[in-house]
């Protein structure tokens, strides 16, 4: 018996130790990247690094450190695909949920989960060969290599998050509610719009917060799409580059030790604080929820 | 009451637009990809080396590298993500570090993968030495798939009832015994699932391996897991962006493109089929 009692025990202390090791991960990933990155202030001013500055890391007289720029780009993107993303992805998820009949149910969500396992550089690809030229004959455009381009690849990885979290607020809405609406004489619309939709608002929330989380941190299909420019965009048909691509560009050349290297690493921080601040508050939402329906 | 009707009738169709428009999206993928990559696909494109500057021949590297760096990150992540799964689930207590544990995987399936891209490059590329290779590619897509085995392990092991880990525990058995004779065969399929689920993903990656061991072109595979690597994705991103003369490997883009979108799918329906039958 202490045997066995031994065994268990011991399992339990070795799996107690893989659940830490994600708690390690993350700090490790937070850490690496504070340390990397806050070494890139010695050498730049924080308010410099932040400034609407020319990005010119390369530079051999004079390398200028500005993201102001590319901070731009990814929230043109991300804004672009969400203003897309939101509607058609909550939308959908009210289809799938309330009104669509069991079988085609059945058949759509297996097409959202087809839609998310697209790699990102498939995405990105027929942003090149298929959405660029688009966008190139409709706008009558030298190239369709621009912040618009990317928006709209961007709305289409984040979809299927948008639909599948929307998806799971509105089934999470009570029966009875709705049960009650159709007594009182309100058709399928009605009880959609006034009853369903406002009791599950937060969670259709979450949906977007999460999506838009997926958006900022998208790196192919915007370093692919976007036309990669790194001068202030004035608008959705400009070329942008986002602080993703930016790093992805620029990390394989740059040699270690530089101040390049750590402003590339400067650029990841933020870039992971914005996502970690998205995802938070998503779930901040969620857990709200979670205790409201209990 | 007429208005009421049309009002409804309006809202619906808008609705179905919504959804035609996402199914819309994945058609237009699927038949773009099909219809011009499927010109040339064929069983050389499979087996052969690049020729020319890789403007010609096949991507066998690629498939090879891609197929091997997924099965080592898995294989990594999985004893993990299950061994997490079930301490969070079967033994974990409800403490201010269970909590911090649970905090932690949600943020981690957050973080993008650019960044797993930057965290193995510090770790595993420079800081333990392992260089660009296979091995340090392999361990950083294992942290990028960790949270969704975890997550999706947890789920199946929640599904197993009550029940049945009370009648294990009264006959006298312990935690573990349960675990190993009763809970985790119950939940094999789900777990499995998770598992094809997360080589699927890890199949579709570019960003994590781009400073962490992918090449842009090699003659030879991978000798050992010290070694360079190609990978599909990174393979179609080249021939899309980097290549010399994009518009000639357009076809060959393609056909990359069509392999590794037929790959992940492939995973895709294997794991839809392994969660359907055991439902």
């Amino acid at each position: 018996m202490r045997r066995r009692l031994f065994w268990d025990r011991f399992f339990e202390k070795s799996f107690s130790l893989s659940a830490v090791l994600a708690v390690l991960i993350l700090g490790g990933i937070f850490g690496m990247l504070l340390y990397n990155g806050l070494r890139a202030f010695g050498s730049i001013a924080p308010g410099y690094f932040f400034s609407l500055a020319e990005w010119n890391p390369a530079a051999y007289t004079a390398p200028s450190y500005g993201i102001g720029a590319m901070l731009t780009g990814t929230v043109l993107t991300t804004l672009g695909a969400m203003v897309f993303a939101v509607p058609v992805g909550i939308g959908m998820a009210f289809f799938v949920s309330e009104i669509a009949p069991p079988r085609a149910r059945a058949m759509l969500k297996p097409a959202v989960e087809m839609l998310a396992a697209v790699p990102s550089v498939v995405v990105g690809f027929l942003g090149i060969v298929l959405v660029g030229p688009f966008l190139a004959g409709l706008f009558h455009l030298p190239n369709g290599l621009n912040a618009l381009n990317g928006a709209i690849l961007l709305a289409v990885m984040a979809l299927p998050a948008v639909v599948t979290v929307a998806d799971d607020a509105i089934h999470a809405v009570p029966h009875t509610y709705k049960e009650a609406s159709y007594a009182l004489g309100a058709n399928r619309w009605e009880t959609l719009v006034r009853v369903t939709l406002p009791s599950c608002y937060s969670g259709i929330l979450a949906a977007v917060m999460l999506g838009m989380g997926r958006a900022i941190g998208e790196t192919m299909t915007v370093l692919m799409a976007t036309g990669n420019a790194t001068a202030f965009p004035n608008g959705f048909f400009d070329p942008v580059r986002t602080i993703t691509a930016t790093v992805a560009i620029e990390m394989g050349e740059v040699p270690a030790g530089t101040p390049h290297y750590f402003s590339l690493f400067a650029c990841a921080l933020v870039l992971f604080l914005l996502t970690l601040i998205v995802n938070v508050l998503a779930e901040r939402i969620t857990s709200n929820l979670r205790k409201r329906g209990q | 009451m007429m208005a009421k009707k049309h009002i409804q009738l309006f809202g619906i169709a808008s609705l179905v637009t919504c959804a035609a428009i996402v199914v819309g999206f994945l058609g237009l993928i699927l038949f773009d990809l099909a219809w011009k990559g499927g010109i040339v696909l064929n069983w050389e494109f499979l087996v052969r080396y690049p020729k020319k500057g890789m403007t010609e021949g096949g991507i066998f590297p690629a498939v090879f590298g891609t197929a091997v760096v997924t099965l080592l990150a898995t294989a990594l992540a999985a004893p993990l993500g299950i061994a997490c799964a079930v301490w969070l689930q079967e033994y974990a207590p409800d403490t201010p570090l269970t909590r911090l544990v649970r905090a932690s995987i949600r943020n981690l399936a957050g973080v993008p993968s650019i960044v797993y891209g930057l965290f193995g490059l510090a770790v595993f590329v420079e800081g333990m030495g392992m260089g660009m290779s296979v091995l340090a590619s392999g361990c950083t897509l294992a942290l990028l798939t960790l949270p969704s085995v975890i997550t999706t392990t947890e789920e199946a092991l929640r599904n197993v009832p009550r029940l049945l880990r009370e009648g294990a525990l009264a006959l006298g058995a312990t935690r573990w015994e349960t675990i190993r004779a009763i809970v985790l065969p119950a939940a094999v399929p789900g777990i499995l699932t998770g598992i094809i689920l997360a080589l699927s993903r890890a199949a579709g990656e570019t960003a994590p391996i781009l400073f962490t061991g992918v090449a842009f072109y090699s003659r030879y595979l991978p000798a050992s897991v010290f070694d360079e690597f190609m990978a599909l994705p990174y393979h179609l991103y080249i021939l899309s962006t980097q290549h010399h003369d994009p518009v000639a490997v357009r076809p060959l883009a393609y056909g990359t493109a069509l392999v590794l979108l037929a790959l992940v799918l492939m995973l895709n329906s294997v794991a839809f089929v392994v969660r359907a039958r055991h439902r």
